[in-house]
């Protein structure tokens, strides 16, 4: 047996040992995001739903100045309340999220002809309160039109004239697309997921090997550092597939559970989504473990390594962040840039595409080639003489 | 055999080991005494190869350790003053490891192990996990595992720190057992009772140079002290005033 197998099988064998090891990396990691993912997406998929199907309750001040726009606004879906004292204060200590002010100038407004004013009291730093507010907008807006409409025809004239433009929308987005922009989060969830299968073991087999005093006495064993350093890497790569592979199958059951069609959106977490996802991560977990061997070996103690390593997996949110904020167009070159590349790929097929091969090759030799830099360098590391020597 | 020439190593600005040369030779114990501090240390972790000399040579079995590192440690079994064990593996388990490395075929393995285990009076814990062991179970593991191999050199660095008078005992009288089989064997300590007890020669370390090296007897009369920690105390006065 190749020295190097035989510390891969030393280091999985013990780790499986390790309860707290296999709880996270082989547990906790790969269902904390689908479990986190799904609770996120419930709660957003009902906040929204909640907006069009259900009445609008709203306190009313001065109901009595236009009971006629009160029906009118109560067959659209409004409930008129009784008034609080205070509308504003009533608003800001979120006892109401929106409050009609109707004034009492209305009435003579209204007969006059003239245009009439109504007030609303909301706050748009509040989400509850913002939406609100716009319902009711929209409903008052519906109202304004009929009634200028019946206006221009009591005077004979076409309600044409008062509506020169009419702009229609041709959305292009499908279901899949519609679904992709509410999952764009979802590819710094495998990345995560992949990231913590890998974490513990790089962390036990290089800083914490030291830290309890065996890694001198393994380094005084005829086998040369490499050997050794490609057995602890392969050891965690291992935990940190599985970690993946485990992920992406809670990712696939987690799909089940959503019910995106009632948002007019589809989401496919098949197998297909689920091999080339697979493919393009690969090379960069490979690049992800070297890069956590990497930290740790610098680390002096297990608590040290564990500190870098938490600060280390905040990188892998910035690509999803950056591709939030500036929507940049896709790049063959892109793709070569590791993260990145995953990132769109995975973006690329929860919208119902396929990567180009191009791409996809791009993609995989720009992660490898990463690796492998970062491979050669905690080479470098673990060939330096302060590795083995323990505080 | 261990053969140590003319050997330095520094630290930035502090010459840890500066110039030493001794023999260690088959079938005697060599004991490397000196106070804390005085390079056995580092000494001892250049003759594993664990770090490269910055001068001299290191040869073991006439193979230079700078030169071919592996065929080295191949000949060598090494007891670091890091002497941590796996600690979620059983200590026959963690002997085991260390014997693939060496590329022992099974029934090898299987009957080095046992021969160790019996040796070292462990069979009680040898498939027990190495969490919750002893100072003294410790040890006897990591002597266990750092003879799997069967080499014809053995290096230990304070072995019997932390033992108790009975394992301290017991260590010893398995050292005599490998010097009866002709192995050479080199130990470092800080305890003079212990060198005496122990060794067939002595060489003496301070502030990284040689400064004595001859059978206790021969320190002890040269010195013109009645013990050797006297002597001890001796030389290291000596050398003291020599070098300031």
């Amino acid at each position: 047996m190749h020295p190097a197998v035989t510390v891969f099988c030393k280091e999985v064998r013990e780790n499986l040992r390790d309860r707290r090891t296999v709880m996270n990396a082989l547990l906790r990691g790969p269902l904390l995001a689908p479990v986190l993912f799904l609770v996120m997406f419930n709660l957003q998929i009902s906040a929204q739903l909640k907006g069009a199907d259900q009445p609008l309750p709203v306190p009313v001040v001065g109901a009595a100045y236009a009971p006629h726009l009160v029906a009118a606004l109560a067959q659209m879906g409004m409930v008129a309340q009784p008034p609080p004292k205070d509308p504003g204060a009533a608003v800001r200590s979120q006892l109401d999220t929106v409050v009609l002010v109707i004034p009492h100038g209305y009435p003579s407004h209204w007969d006059r002809g003239e245009t009439a004013g109504v007030r609303l009291v909301y706050d748009s730093s509040r989400r509850s309160s913002d939406q609100a507010a716009q319902r009711l907008r929209l409903m008052l807006k519906r109202y304004a039109l009929t009634i200028g409409a019946q206006r221009m025809l009591a005077r004979g004239l076409s309600p044409a004239v008062d509506l020169p433009l009419v702009a229609e929308d041709r959305d292009q987005a499908t279901p899949r697309s519609r679904g992709a922009v509410l999952f764009s989060i979802l590819p710094y969830f495998i990345v995560l997921t992949a990231f913590l299968g890998g974490m513990y073991l790089a962390i036990d087999t290089t800083a914490g090997e030291r830290e309890r005093q065996s890694l001198e006495p393994l380094l005084a064993n005829p086998v040369p550092r490499w050997t050794v350093l490609l057995g602890k890497w392969s050891a965690t790569t291992l935990f940190a597939l599985v970690s993946l592979a485990l992920g992406v199958i809670g990712f696939a059951v987690a799909g089940r559970y959503m019910d995106v069609r009632r948002l007019n959106m589809v989401i496919d977490l098949g197998v297909h989504f689920f091999a080339i996802t697979l493919l393009l991560m690969l090379p960069l977990v490979l690049l992800l473990t070297c890069l956590q061997t990497l930290v740790s070996a610098f680390a002096r103690s297990y608590r040290e390594a564990l500190t870098y390593l938490s600060l280390l997996m905040f990188i892998p949110v910035l690509p999803s962040l950056l591709l939030m904020v500036i929507p940049v167009k896709s790049h063959t070159w892109m793709y070569a840039v590791p993260l990145l590349g995953q990132q769109l790929g995975i973006m690329r097929l929860l919208r119902g595409g396929t990567p180009g091969v191009i791409d996809i090759a791009v993609c995989l030799l720009g992660s490898l080639l990463a690796a492998a830099l970062a491979f050669a360098v905690s080479l470098r590391v673990y060939a330096s003489e302060r590795l083995a020597v323990s505080a | 055999m261990i053969e140590v020439e003319n050997l330095r190593k520094s630290f930035g600005a502090v010459k840890a080991v500066d110039g030493v040369s001794f023999a260690a030779r088959d079938g005697e114990i060599t004991g490397l005494l000196g106070p804390n501090g005085a390079g056995k240390t580092t000494t001892l972790r250049m003759l594993y190869t664990l770090m490269k000399p910055d001068q001299g040579t290191v040869r073991v079995d006439g193979i230079d350790a700078v030169a071919d590192p592996l065929a080295v440690r191949r000949r060598l079994g090494v007891l670091p003053d890091a002497r941590g064990l796996y600690k979620r593996l059983s200590a026959r388990e963690n002997i085991a490891y260390f014997g693939h490395l060496h590329q022992l075929d099974d029934e090898t393995l299987r009957t080095r192990s046992d021969a160790l285990i019996d040796a070292l009076e462990m069979r009680d814990i040898a498939d027990r996990r190495a969490e919750g062991f002893s100072q003294g179970e410790r040890v006897k593991t990591a002597i266990a595992r750092a003879l799997v191999h069967d080499p014809r050199n053995l290096i230990l660095d304070e072995p019997t720190n932390g033992l108790d008078v009975m394992a301290t005992r017991s260590l010893r009288e398995f050292l005599f057992r490998l010097r009866a089989e002709g192995r050479c064997v080199l130990f470092s300590s800080h305890i003079m009772q212990e060198v005496v007890a122990l060794c067939d020669r002595v060489v003496v370390i301070a502030r990284g140079r040689v400064v004595a090296d001859a059978p206790p007897q021969t320190l002890r009369e040269r010195t013109g002290a009645a013990s050797l920690e006297d002597a001890f105390v001796e030389i290291i006065r000596q050398s003291e005033s020599a070098a300031a």
